[in-house]
């Protein structure tokens, strides 16, 4: 926050620029893992105190982590009431239901896409916040949402992904740009509600080509032409302030006429006629277009719903209501859904096809998720970048690398380490993806991980499956299991 | 070459840093970084400022119609949520069932860790070694492997003893604590391994024992360790939801999560209560953050193996 004092700042600055590297994590890197120290000799007896100071901590993991463990393999092989051996049945279901499936897609959706960019956009904000005199602010600000639970940031993009523009700010912005760059129409048609562009002709319009009208007579300057429209609502026309129609008188060298809503509440079943209480449409873009269908002339109806092309030659023309009138604009992305993605078509099975789609609800939490962690990566790789030695740099300078060559020769190899542990936490992190899910997408079977299947079928459903979600728990371990052992062989070292 | 060029080698660094400063590139790095950290800032101002509009207005206008409109601002929607006072399940309850649960999880692990610590980095018993391999190896264990079997175990102690932890805020804070637990071993065995041995050596000569040792010695010089890993572990526990989901099962008070999670269902009708309640839940939080940046920053950082 800006707001953030000076004292304060100087400690995230301090705390962020010289990590202790006594304290585990902070340094981040192996020199967080320090070396192992043999255990000196020395007989039970005189120190049998400090064994005892571990005893509480090794009771509780033992039951409640170790135990546990094992049951859960022990389960995996059980039937879902935990009572018979059903040997690997319960593997086989997890690999041959399609549901299941879906979330293993979007853990390796997760695993591929995550990760990597916040480790890149990490790195980023570390190189861009050392050139700036603010730094200390601008990590505060990226940093803060680490203190927020996962189901409340959940929840603040759920609103900010809404796909109604009213709610959601994302499809807002998008909104704003896409009505500059093509405005809606006056007289937009709700496609929703199953109407069309033609379906608002009544007198004197046809459908043309693109969503268009056409008037059906020909008409030649000098001539008055009326076109009658229905379907339009008298609140959209009190917005647009329209007035009582009326029919324009005829001008010399020019193409005169209304456009109206061919609707009267007195006479409801006439058409064609012009009533007092029927409303010009007013607003409305028209193109006069030659017999070639080339358009040579635009005007807009006024309030009365007239309109004049004026100067024009002789001949036969047609009027045009241009589609632009009827068009809605941008009506919202619908980020969260599971259904809109991108999806491989030639000549798979629908199995595979889902298997290998990527859906766009999976995207729009990725980026939650970067919102959340991106500070935790700048900060890890900030550090590993203040505790790069600058006279190597300066160095590779004085050498006459530029920039970028230093960048890319000195600092990303030196950095590597730092890289590595920042992508292999967030991997794991991103493994047992939960919180996200549930606030963002609960009702999206699309959007389901490992971590939200294994809480569905083992808790929420009844009666719960047991043996299915001691599988996938027993998957999940493995997954991580290597990390286990990556952990394990640096300690030895 | 001057004798300032050759004495000072780091003035150089400085008039090559004050080149930088002065590039063009410089403002434009600026308004980018600036873009960055508004888009930062935006979803947690939405959230305030969601939380502080009418309920009404939620769906019918954006929330950013407040900076044109700012007399729509209320605390309406606070009142509202006080109003039901500490009722079981409402907004007041589940923050006063979010603390009973983490402070008596963060002190646990914070006192625990400390104690194993010290035994495996001062004690001189065999085995120690192995032992930190172990508890090094725990360190990444998914809660969601021991989530089933423990409901398990709760279950079948209840039926020994006739108190079932499933249910109720001890068996959420068990399973807290055991999970906290690795972390808060190898946290802390680190931060004392820094300790130089003499210092207790030269106790142990003076006839102090283990406890004393550990109360007068190590532990006051692990505080600042302490601090992070209490601190981290206070975010943790308050912060979570599957947990707290699942060991609280049918229990009618809820952690402030919960409280929020129930409502993403009907989410465009009581999106005023998330706002207002997600606000309430990030405020302790929030506060910790900026009172113990250092720790703070310290502990997560830490804390990223988890």
């Amino acid at each position: 926050m800006a707001t953030v004092s000076r004292r304060r700042s100087l400690v995230l600055r301090r705390a962020v620029a010289m990590p202790p590297p006594e304290m585990g994590g902070a340094s981040v890197d192996a020199t967080g893992l320090v070396e192992l120290g043999k255990p000196p000799g020395g007989g039970w007896r005189s120190h049998l105190g400090s064994i005892l100071f571990l005893a509480p901590a090794a009771i509780w993991l033992a039951l409640i982590v170790g135990y546990p463990l094992v049951g859960t393999i022990r389960d995996s092989f059980l039937d879902n009431a935990s009572t018979g051996f059903v040997g690997l049945a319960n593997y086989k279901t997890v690999f041959s239901t399609a549901d299941i499936l879906i979330t293993f897609r979007n853990n390796v959706i997760w695993v591929v896409v995550a990760p990597f960019l916040l480790t890149f956009l990490g790195l980023v904000f570390a190189v861009l916040t050392e050139r700036i005199r603010w730094s200390t602010a601008f990590k505060t600000v990226v940093f803060m949402p680490i203190a927020f639970s996962m189901t409340a940031s959940g929840l603040v993009w759920n609103s900010i992904m809404n796909i109604d523009p009213h709610i959601g700010m994302l499809n807002a912005t998008l909104q704003t740009v896409s009505d500059w760059v093509s405005p809606p129409g006056l007289y937009p048609v709700n496609t929703s509600a199953g109407q069309t562009v033609s379906s608002l002709a009544a007198t004197g319009l046809k459908a043309g080509s693109g969503g268009m009208l056409e008037s059906t007579a020909a008409v030649a300057p000098g001539g008055t032409i009326t076109l009658g429209m229905i379907g339009i609502s008298p609140a959209t026309l009190q917005l647009v302030g329209a007035q009582t129609a009326e029919v324009p008188s005829p001008a010399a060298g020019a193409v005169s006429g209304l456009v109206w809503r061919d609707f009267s509440p007195s006479h409801p079943t006439t058409r064609g006629r012009v009533y007092p209480d029927e409303d010009g449409i007013a607003g409305l873009s028209l193109n006069l277009l030659s017999s070639d269908g080339s358009s040579v002339g635009t005007t807009q109806t006024d309030a009365h719903g007239d309109f004049r092309f004026a100067g024009v030659k002789a001949g036969s023309y047609r009027v045009e209501v241009g589609s632009g009138n009827f068009s809605s604009g941008f009506t919202g992305i619908y980020w969260l859904s599971g259904t809109q993605s991108i999806t491989p078509t030639s000549g798979l099975s629908q199995t595979a096809q889902a298997l290998l789609s990527i859906p766009l609800v999976d995207m729009s939490m990725i980026i939650a998720y970067l919102w959340i962690w991106a500070g935790f990566a700048m900060v890890i790789i900030g550090a590993g970048l203040a505790a790069i030695n600058r006279e190597v740099l300066e160095a590779a300078r004085i050498d006459g690398a530029t920039e970028w060559q230093t960048f890319r020769r000195v600092t990303m190899p030196m950095l590597a380490p730092v890289l590595i542990v920042v992508f292999v936490t967030m991997t794991i992190n991103v493994l047992k993806i939960f919180d996200i899910i549930v606030n963002m997408a609960p009702s999206v079977s699309q959007a389901n991980t490992l971590a939200t299947e294994l809480y569905n079928v083992g808790f929420a459903s009844v009666p719960s499956a047991n043996g299915t979600a001691s599988a996938i728990a027993v998957l999940l371990f493995i997954l991580v299991m290597p990390v286990i052992y990556i952990n394990l062989r640096r300690m030895r070292s | 070459m001057s004798a300032a060029q050759t004495a000072a080698p780091h003035l150089k660094v400085r008039a090559r840093r004050l080149a930088v400063r002065f590039r063009p590139t410089r403002f434009v790095l600026n308004v980018i970084l600036g873009l960055i950290a508004l888009f930062w800032l935006v979803p947690t101002l939405s959230l305030l400022i969601i939380s502080l509009r009418p309920a009404s207005s939620f769906g019918v206008t954006g929330w950013w119609t407040v900076f044109t409109a700012p007399t729509q601002l209320t605390l309406h929607n606070y009142q509202s949520l006080f109003s039901t006072g500490f009722a079981s399940g409402g907004i007041l309850d589940s923050a006063i069932t979010t603390a009973l649960i983490t402070v008596p999880a963060t002190v646990l692990v914070t006192v625990l860790s400390s104690l194993a610590a010290y035994s495996l980095v001062f004690g001189r018993w065999r085995g120690r070694t192995g032992v930190f391999l172990v508890i090094v190896a725990l360190l990444v264990v998914p809660v969601q492997v021991a989530l089933i079997p423990v409901a398990q175990l709760y279950n079948a102690f209840g039926h020994v003893s006739g108190f079932n932890p499933f249910g109720t805020l001890p068996g959420v804070i068990i399973f807290h604590v055991a999970f906290g637990l690795p972390f808060g071993i190898f946290l802390m065995r680190n931060f004392y391994t820094g300790i130089p041995k003499d210092l207790l050596e030269a106790g142990r000569i003076d006839g102090a024992g283990e406890w004393t040792l550990f109360r007068r010695v190590v532990l006051p010089l692990g505080l600042p360790a302490a601090a992070s890993l209490a601190i981290f572990q206070f975010i943790w526990v308050w912060n979570d939801l599957l947990v707290g989901l699942v060991f609280l099962g049918g229990n009618q008070h809820h952690t402030l999560t919960i409280y929020l999670y129930g409502f993403t269902r009907t989410l465009a009708n009581n999106y005023w209560v998330i706002a207002t309640g997600g606000i309430i839940s990030i405020l302790i939080p929030l506060a910790i953050f900026f009172s113990f940046q250092r720790y703070f920053v310290r502990g997560v950082l830490a804390g990223a193996v988890k």
